[in-house]
């Protein structure tokens, strides 16, 4: 079992040793760095860390600095779920065959990437190592689009957004694809842990984080990372902007235990309508002109069925 | 602890059985594998040895070839002995993490049983995928025969862990000729080959948690072309001498002695043919026989080692030649030769030497390059020798279909 973190209030939570340093490239406001902070400050264990190419890994290891005070490594977009899990097969032999430096840690094996590398371009790897099942997490700090290259869509950009791959224009309103269901697919995996956490609810984060280091096996969690830059809203406006996010269940807090418990996390006490959630952010601008208002509907439509789908599948427990 | 196993003085073992021997006899700590033809039986000999008990590392059988080598990658950071194998289009697809693995000075070593690169699909040898990877900034050795592939397979380990060198090993054979050619094989016994090898000494490892590494940093304009160049000096200035402090070891303990660069009938050699892989087996017969037959003075030389390029020994033996076949087997599509290429540098910066020059392209795909072809290619280079200069084109293809194919000259 993992040695978790006591961690009672926001202050002492700001106040816990940083193993992931402020001193970072990041823009003001990103809530990667938010995000990561609470994944680290959950375990007071040892951690080997990976990062994908994207904007956390070029914003904290810029060379000869390192915002990393835990061993930490990139190799490129794809296979930051294998760099882990090769690490942690050599914990695994070195382990057995006695000849691990400090035997006696419990080091944690994480992994970080973009929605880009984890729902599109590091699918596969994730997939490899899942089916494996190494013990690790894979984090994906989801920011429904490829932040570090400039603001191309991805497979986790949702209808609607405009993005300068799925530009609105005269003759569109943005991304036309449906947003992918990874934590679906992870747990198909035969995940003993899948969730998705939002930086704002910090306790819930907390605690599932926690959960996800004492399951054994690879666990999947997707994070939503309000993006200042490519959603566009002011940069202290990241934890409102998330609020309306979780509020308006656009990204709905909830954990899917082995494969099929499905629990819901966190239940507005008001559900604000999506285009309230939509109306703060420059992406969706468009969506605002009359010739799109049936895009908004159809957002809230979805939203609508997929809480419907989360509460019945709470309910089923299948 | 792994079980050892009762070896044979004498073995019969293909290439890549050979391999897979040396893999288990090093006691490697994580191989991360995918199967391609031909090197498959590598990772399928290794699997029953593990299954057999011989094996007390981790063995993991990723999903691809690229997730190979990214998961050798992560695991070689942890620190601990790491290898795989693989060949052509599994090859291509690990180019990426190649490297990913040698920026990062990772000492992973890596079998590759070199075949053709697709398109046409082929699986057959020959030297493209070991050529896609001669500026990956790996250390390449070399081997002609089964039992080669066995020793570089030990002392690939001992040369890229050294912490002067830090840098990842490929071991290359031949698809099929070597790698499904079962030949008599002498091993080392499993507590000889290990003491040989030596246990992993571990440099800046991920799990030393009382020293945290960072691993595979951004670097722009500003450092990047200082990490490159300290990485293209190392190959350059420490390389050799330690593959040669490596071999002279292996030599005190079997009595196989091995060069940078295989040379055999130099002493009065006045043509030469260049090779790599099997066809330098093929070129030390023909020579021999041309020389008992026809009296043409004929030498072979084989690089042992293909990255670092062995620049200097090769000005030293080839400086008396008069005609030199540098003989590729992997399609320049569009110029000459790689090895035409390195040697016609070798001769540029080489005062001395004045020899002739011409390429050979064979081999492509498997095809056979047999004793008389190469008979045929010793006798053009002992024309080209006497008239003191090159008598038909700088390059020539060789046993292909349709009318003879020469490019540059006639
Ligand atoms: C193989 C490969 N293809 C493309 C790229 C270019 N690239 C680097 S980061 C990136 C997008 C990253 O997006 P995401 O994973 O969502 O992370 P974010 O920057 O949004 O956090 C792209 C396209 C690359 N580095 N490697
Ligand atoms: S572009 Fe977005 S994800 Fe990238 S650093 Fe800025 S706020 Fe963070
Ligand atoms: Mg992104």
């Amino acid at each position: 079992m993992a040695e978790q973190k006591k961690i009672k209030n926001l202050k002492s939570f700001s106040t816990t040793a940083d193993r992931f340093e402020g001193a970072n490239l990041l823009c003001p406001g990103c809530a990667h760095s938010i995000i990561v902070r609470e994944v680290l400050n959950a375990t007071n264990d040892d951690l080997v860390l990976s990062a994908a190419t994207g904007c956390l890994e070029v914003s904290t290891a810029v060379y000869p600095y390192t915002s990393w005070d835990a061993s930490w490594i990139h190799i490129g977009f794809e296979n930051a779920a294998t760099a882990v899990a090769g690490a942690e097969a050599m914990h695994k032999a070195l382990k057995r065959k006695g000849r691990l430096l400090q035997p006696d840690r419990n080091p944690k094996f994480v992994a970080f990437g973009g929605d880009g590398a984890s729902y599109d371009i590091g699918f596969q790897w994730i997939s490899g190592a899942f089916e494996r099942g190494h013990d690790m997490m894979y984090v994906t700090l989801d920011n429904e689009v490829y932040a570090n290259t400039g603001g191309q869509s991805s497979g986790a950009t949702p209808i609607g957004a405009s993005t300068t791959t799925t530009p609105a224009g005269r003759v569109s309103y943005g991304q036309k694809r449906q947003k992918k269901d990874m934590l679906a697919i992870m747990a198909a995996h035969g995940s003993p842990y899948v969730a998705q956490v939002a930086p704002n609810k910090w306790k819930d984060m907390t605690k599932k984080i926690q959960k996800g280091f004492a399951a054994e096996g690879p666990v999947y969690i997707n994070a939503m990372s309000a993006c200042t830059t490519e959603w566009k809203f002011p940069m202290q406006d990241t934890i409102a902007v998330s609020d309306l996010a979780t509020d308006s269940l656009m990204f709905p807090l909830y954990e899917i235990v082995n494969g099929t418990e499905y629990n819901i996390t966190y239940r507005p006490k008001n559900i604000i309508p999506v285009r309230d959630y939509l109306a703060v952010q420059g992406r969706y601008k468009h969506l605002f002109k009359p010739e799109n208002a049936h895009i908004i509907e159809k957002l809230q439509a979805d939203v609508d069925a997929k809480w419907e789908y989360l509460q019945r599948r709470e309910e089923a427990r299948v | 602890m792994a079980d050892k196993m009762e070896l044979k003085s004498v073995e019969v073992w293909d290439g890549n059985m050979a391999s897979a021997q040396a893999l288990r006899q090093s006691q490697v700590d994580v191989v991360a594998a995918y199967p391609i033809t031909p090197s498959t039986p590598i990772v399928e000999n290794y699997a029953g040895f593990l299954a057999n008990g011989y094996i007390d590392g981790e063995y993991v059988m990723v999903e691809s070839e690229h997730a190979a080598m990214s998961g050798c990658i992560g695991a070689s950071a942890a620190g601990g002995r790491v290898a795989t194998a693989t060949s052509s289009q599994g090859f291509a697809l690990m180019v990426e993490t190649l490297y990913q693995a040698s920026g990062m000075r990772l000492p992973i070593v890596l079998h590759v049983v070199n075949r053709a690169l697709a398109a046409p699909l082929n699986v057959n040898g020959d030297h493209s995928d070991m050529y896609l990877g001669r500026d990956s900034g790996w250390i390449q050795l070399d081997t002609f025969t089964p039992q080669e592939a066995y020793d570089m397979g030990l002392c690939a380990f001992k040369i890229g862990e050294d912490h002067d060198i830090r840098l990842p090993v490929m071991v290359h054979q031949d698809g099929f000729i070597s790698s499904h050619t079962a030949q008599n094989i002498n091993p080392l016994s499993d507590d000889d080959a290990y003491a040989f090898v030596g246990e992993f000494q571990p440099m800046n490892a991920m799990l030393d948690f009382e020293k945290p590494a960072t691993y595979g940093t951004q670097t722009e304009e500003d450092w990047h072309f200082e990490h490159k160049a300290r990485q293209h000096n190392d190959l350059m200035t420490k390389v050799f001498p330690k593959i040669e402090e490596v071999f002279a070891e292996f030599e005190a303990k079997t009595g196989r002695k091995y060069k940078l660069v295989e040379d055999y009938y130099m002493e009065d050699a006045e043509v030469v043919i260049v090779a790599m892989g099997t066809t330098v087996e093929t070129a030390k017969l023909t020579a021999r026989i041309i020389r008992e037959q026809e009296g043409i003075k004929a030498g072979v030389i084989g690089l042992r080692v293909v990255r670092p390029f062995p620049f200097e020994k090769l000005a030293d033996l080839l400086k008396d030649v008069k005609a030199i076949g540098a003989m590729d087997r992997s399609s320049p599509n569009g110029t000459v030769g790689m090895l035409y290429n390195e040697i016609a540098g070798v001769m540029a910066g080489t005062a001395e030497m004045n020899a002739v020059m011409t390429n050979y392209i064979y081999g492509l795909g498997g095809r056979d390059m047999t004793v008389e072809m190469l008979k045929g290619i010793f006798r053009e280079l002992n024309e080209n020798a006497k008239a003191g200069k090159r008598l038909g084109a700088i390059q020539r293809f060789i046993n292909v279909r349709g009318p003879e194919l020469s490019f540059l000259g006639k």
